[in-house]
């Protein structure tokens, strides 16, 4: 029997027993129902956005300028004309208006229930504005339209001296998202090669498996296999969350877009889960008991949290920032940072390479250290072997 | 074949200050049951770990058919480790599947070999249980199974009766006996000496990490003093106090056993005994392994 043989049924051991475990099927169930509800609740929340505003007939000429207004204060106006006045206040009573023009026109008078957000108002100031200038123009036997394009054609003129980095809000939306994922998936699976190590200690199994195969093969085939299992989750859940997105019109990307997302999100989960849970693989060796794992693998989680707690706080604000950017090419750090920043977009592609070849230039360095490691701890049950007993040995 | 040879030669391991080893040697011939005793401590879980290479010797080498053992030919040996182990949250076919295809056999061949080992071990019906489900006896023979289930050539089995039912014991030696007779090596460890006696055809006794004493019961019997007990109801307390070369071990009642040093003549004693009365039993008695094996631990003692 060749080593490939070996490591290939020890990986289906583990992903039969792991795909047929009730907590993996409620955790992936439970993540793909987060994202539904995401989506929708962003759907809701979109829709309540926009102003509606209605206008009595004597308002009409009104109605274009105030869309152009509100687009000027930032503001999604939606205009609609009511038969009458009275039929406008009943609207705006029951709420399907957020606000009525009313009067002959010539002044920007509203009716609201109660009272109007700021930028509606800003919207409504920048009208009223307009029409008055608009009056004071004719007044003075000019043309309002003329003056307007010409208003309309003075810009600022901006020199840059660097290219700024374009951030679409859905983009940064998606790298808070593929963050999320890629964290929870480091975390539960990586947990989970750490308690199937001390699963093998504690049962003693792993005597009669190293008098077959060598350690590293078992390790090997252990994080190979729920490795995979994880691989199908997170491709699971990130599909159903693209296509909700696409689908309820949330995320307005191109699909191009999103398919690159998924394929970093799959990249960066594969390098980040190969990086820790070799090294859980060989900090879980270090114990003989399930409730002492969390302990064991403390100090490499140290990392995957922080880095995803940077990423989290620091990159809504400030997609660009420095530090971000530093510590997203530095290999332990990266799994979590860079599949967000590379689903902001905006990074460039030497970092890109960079991390990757990195992280793909530490993992036979953790392998031989883990091996190590777990080789020489894995026999050794009873209290917790110390660390610099097993790398001696 | 039956020239083949399971060679254990001068193996010798430390746990950084602690010996555990020192020179430990000994044989095991194909087709023959080897028993192999000692303290707790002596050095007996660790050379059959060596043996199965989940430990790596300082010094020596293990050979079978004069060459060394490799990860190959260990996927030919039948272990039990003396921790048992087994996944408490797998099936019990599923689990000797999965073990059977470790060691190299086939799908197929695994699943036959589950299906008759479970049958014979009496376990066939609780195939579809997670091992944790089964009583403790239970284990032992799926445990047994495990160490089976690939259709091993050689046999290492550590402490494989602690915790077994009468009936289990049975079992378990008629498959070591039927194992040796199909021309495997079988090695075990045990306390229960009585049983080492019975069964095997050569036991080594190991003392702090060194093989003291290796042979068949006759010939470790050998060494040691001719014992004889003697029943005479009327004889007086002293009645063998002059005999020469013989010296008294205990005296219960009317029974005195005696062991015959230099220049005893047992015939002499029995004329004595028959000068003091009628005499019920005059017997020489064979010291039991357990009696040798206290003999040899006590001497390395004293040394």
């Amino acid at each position: 029997m060749n080593p490939w043989s070996a490591i290939r049924l020890v990986a289906g051991r583990e992903i039969s027993i792991k795909l047929r475990s009730k907590a993996f099927i409620i955790s992936t169930v439970a993540m793909i129902v987060a994202f539904v509800a995401l989506a929708l609740v962003l759907k809701l929340i979109g829709n309540t956005s926009g102003t509606t505003v209605g206008y009595t007939p004597a308002n009409a000429a009104l109605s274009a300028p105030l869309q152009a207004s509100g687009k000027a204060v930032g503001k999604d106006i939606e205009v609609k004309e009511v038969p009458d006045e009275q039929a406008g206040r009943d609207q705006v009573a029951d709420g399907s208006l957020d606000a009525l023009l009313i009067g002959d026109g010539t002044a920007v008078r509203v009716l609201v229930k109660e009272d109007l957000d700021d930028q509606g108002r800003a919207a409504l100031n920048v009208l009223a504005g307009q029409l008055t200038l608009n009056q004071q123009i004719t007044g003075l036997g000019g043309d309002p339209a003329q003056v307007n394009t010409a208003v309309a054609n003075a810009h600022v003129e901006v020199q840059q001296l660097e290219k700024p980095k374009e951030y679409n809000g859905q983009q940064l939306v998606l790298g808070i998202i593929a963050g999320v994922l890629i964290y929870l998936s480091l975390l539960l699976n990586g947990q989970t090669v750490a308690q199937g190590v001390v699963e093998e200690k504690t049962s003693r199994v792993v005597e009669i498996l190293l008098a077959t195969i060598r350690p590293w093969q078992l390790m090997a085939g252990k994080v190979l296999g729920i490795g995979a299992v994880g691989l199908i989750q997170i491709a699971v859940i990130g599909a159903a969350g693209l296509a909700v997105g696409l689908g309820s019109g949330v995320l307005t990307i191109s699909a191009s877009a999103a398919a690159g997302t998924i394929i970093w999100l799959i990249v960066w989960y594969l390098l980040g889960f190969v990086m820790y849970s070799i090294v859980f693989a060989g900090l879980g060796a270090l114990v003989s008991r399930q409730e002492e794992v969390g302990g064991a693998v403390a100090p490499a989680l140290m990392f995957v949290i922080a880095g995803y707690v940077v990423g989290i706080s620091v990159l809504p604000s400030d997609p660009g920032s420095e530090l971000v950017e530093i510590l997203s090419v530095i290999p332990v750090f990266a799994p979590t940072l860079m599949p967000m920043r590379l689903a902001m977009g905006g990074v460039p592609v030497w970092e890109a390479g960079l991390s990757v070849l990195l992280v793909v230039a530490l993992i036979p360095a953790l392998i031989w250290l883990s091996a190590r490691i777990y080789r020489n701890a894995v026999l050794r049950s009873g209290a917790k072997v110390r660390l610099r007993d097993a790398l001696a040995a | 074949m039956s020239q083949r040879l399971l060679e254990i030669d001068n193996l010798s391991k430390r746990f950084g200050t602690t010996v555990a080893l020192r020179n430990m040697s000994f044989d095991v011939r194909a087709g023959e049951l080897f028993g192999f005793v000692g303290s707790n401590g002596a050095g007996k879980t660790t050379t059959m770990r060596i043996v199965l290479g989940v430990l790596a010797a300082d010094e020596g080498a293990v050979r079978w058919d004069g060459r060394p053992i490799t990860l190959d030919t260990r996927r030919h040996i039948g272990y039990m480790p003396e921790e048992r182990g087994l996944y408490p949250k797998m099936k019990v076919g599923e689990q000797l599947g999965y073990l059977a295809r470790l060691h190299g056999m086939s799908a197929a061949a695994a699943r036959r070999s589950v299906a008759e080992w479970t049958e014979r071990l009496g376990v066939a019906a609780r195939r579809d249980d997670e091992v944790q489900k089964l009583s403790l006896g239970n284990q032992q023979r799926v445990q047994l199974a495990a160490a089976l289930v690939h259709d091993p050539e050689i046999l290492v089995l550590d402490e494989p009766f602690s915790g077994l039912d009468p009936v289990a014991v049975d079992v378990m030696s008629d498959v070591l006996r039927e194992k040796a007779a199909a021309g495997a090596p079988v090695v075990f460890s045990s306390h229960q000496l009585d049983l080492v006696e019975r069964l095997c055809d050569r036991v080594g006794i190991v003392r702090s990490g060194q093989m003291v004493a290796c042979g068949t019961a006759d010939e470790l019997r050998a060494g040691s003093a001719i014992r004889v007990v003697v029943e005479a109801p009327h004889a007086p307390e002293d009645w063998a106090n002059d005999l020469p070369g013989v010296k008294i071990l205990a005296r219960q009642g009317t029974r005195t056993e005696l062991e015959l040093g230099e220049g005893a003549d047992d015939q002499k004693i029995l004329t004595t005994a028959l000068a003091t009365g009628p005499v019920h039993e005059f017997a020489r008695r064979r010291p039991s392994l357990t009696e040798l094996f206290r003999n040899v631990v006590t001497q390395e003692v004293a040394r």
